[in-house]
């Protein structure tokens, strides 16, 4: 337990400060570049750079390759690769739009390393009730898995930080349940990942300063996958995620079939002449979260970020009593 | 509605481990012999099954609650 001290701090320092000092240049090259986009929620016009993919992933990739030297083992690699492809493919559709099923196909692809690799226990522990072995099921698991929960975090990057702070809530919440059950090793890998969400919320939070777009959210999102499954807490990891995942959900179960949230004819949010969000009474448009949020009245965007991360932190409770339920159970 | 949110999330939780429970009861014991070789992929093939029933009746019982909890919300 002592020999992970070191490269536990090490790590965790290096995702942290790779995001932060390599962000600001990426946003200077990024103007430079003119690769902005209006952010739609402010009176004015603003423009924001995107995406902050890049940074994002030198810190993961920098922070695991640490964590690598000192651990040797299989399931970083895994986790490496699967994200860093994930990344590749948000930032293809970062450049050129691409169709409603590209990422999740891609994605599928994306999560092949961790079978190649072997980073995977086909037991799915559940809480209180025990293990179920399903070793061919669980390969289709893996496989739905990681565009599961890339698509998950891109659907929520709809406000400035939201994505990037719902990830400080939910990502810490997983390492804090690897904990609990003892696999200190998979915690150990999941906390650049708090880090490096940490990090780059300080560029990404109201107003914004860099989107994360497609590579950033999809990066994210992946690595937590990636995690969830070496680290054989799918479950608890499931649970941490809810409120992106009732976001998909109630988009997926109201539109009724895979399609671009810009693919979307109606609008679920529209703005007061103060520029607060307001739902809308579209019927065509979508239900999502935030319209549900803004059910009761119009509120800020800030606020509706901060009502996204209480509901991070309930949910981040629940994961961590799922923990200790899943803990009750090896002690039965 | 915020604690509506906070409902359906508690609800959602609640699904998940009875959930669990009935998977791991359900397809727990699931043990086939007597066709060699097969015997694993005839067994995960029914695990299988019995799992995408599961999560199909899992997100209707979602859908249900959904409408319930958000009537107000969704209708206007």
């Amino acid at each position: 337990m002592i020999e992970l001290i070191l490269p536990t701090i090490l790590s965790c320092i290096v995702a942290f400060f790779v995001v932060f000092t390599m962000t600001p240049p990426l946003i200077t090259f990024l103007e430079k570049k003119n690769l902005i986009v209006k952010d739609v929620n402010k009176k004015k016009d603003v423009m924001v750079v995107r995406p902050g993919g890049p940074s994002i992933i030198v810190g993961i990739i920098t922070s695991e390759i640490i964590l690598y030297a000192f651990l040797q083992m299989n399931e970083i690699l895994a986790i490496i690769i699967t994200t860093t492809a994930a990344f590749v493919i948000g930032y293809v559709d970062d450049r050129k739009v691409m169709g409603g099923w590209f990422k999740p196909v891609a994605l599928a692809i994306a999560a092949v390393p961790i079978i190649i690799f072997g980073a995977y226990d086909s037991n799915l522990i559940f809480p209180i009730f025990g293990t179920v072995q399903i070793p061919v099921l669980y390969l289709v698991l893996i496989i739905f898995m990681i565009p599961i929960t890339g698509n998950t975090i891109n659907s929520i990057d709809v406000l400035n930080g939201v994505a990037s702070g719902f990830m400080v809530i939910t990502s810490f919440s997983l390492s804090i349940c690897l904990f609990i059950v003892q696999n200190y090793e998979i915690a150990i890998v999941s906390l650049p990942l708090g880090f490096v969400s940490l990090a780059f919320y300080k560029y990404h939070k109201i107003p914004s300063k860099i989107f994360p777009g497609d590579s950033g959210a999809l990066t994210l999102g992946a690595m937590y996958g990636s995690i969830a499954i070496v680290g054989g807490v799918e479950i608890i990891a499931a649970v941490a995620l809810l409120p992106a995942v009732i976001n998909s959900f109630l988009f997926l179960s109201s539109v009724k079939k895979i399609v671009e949230h810009r693919q979307v004819k109606g609008k679920p949010v529209e703005h007061t002449d103060d520029f607060r969000l307001k739902a809308t009474t579209d019927k065509t448009a979508p239900v999502t979260l935030v319209r549900l949020i803004l059910a009761s009245g119009p509120l800020s965007e800030k606020q509706v970020g901060y009502a996204i991360f209480k509901l991070a932190i309930f949910s981040g409770i629940l994961a961590v009593i799922t923990a200790f339920l899943m803990e009750m159970h090896f002690e039965i | 509605m915020k604690s509506n949110l906070f409902g359906f999330l508690f609800a959602m939780w609640v699904l998940i481990i009875i959930g669990g429970g009935i998977i791991v009861t359900l397809l727990g014991p699931v043990s086939i012999s007597g066709f060699g070789d097969l015997d694993w992929l005839i067994s995960s093939v029914i695990k299988a099954i019995i799992s995408i029933i599961l999560v199909i009746v899992w997100i209707l019982i979602l859908l249900k609650l959904k409408n319930m909890i958000f009537r107000k919300e969704i209708k206007s």
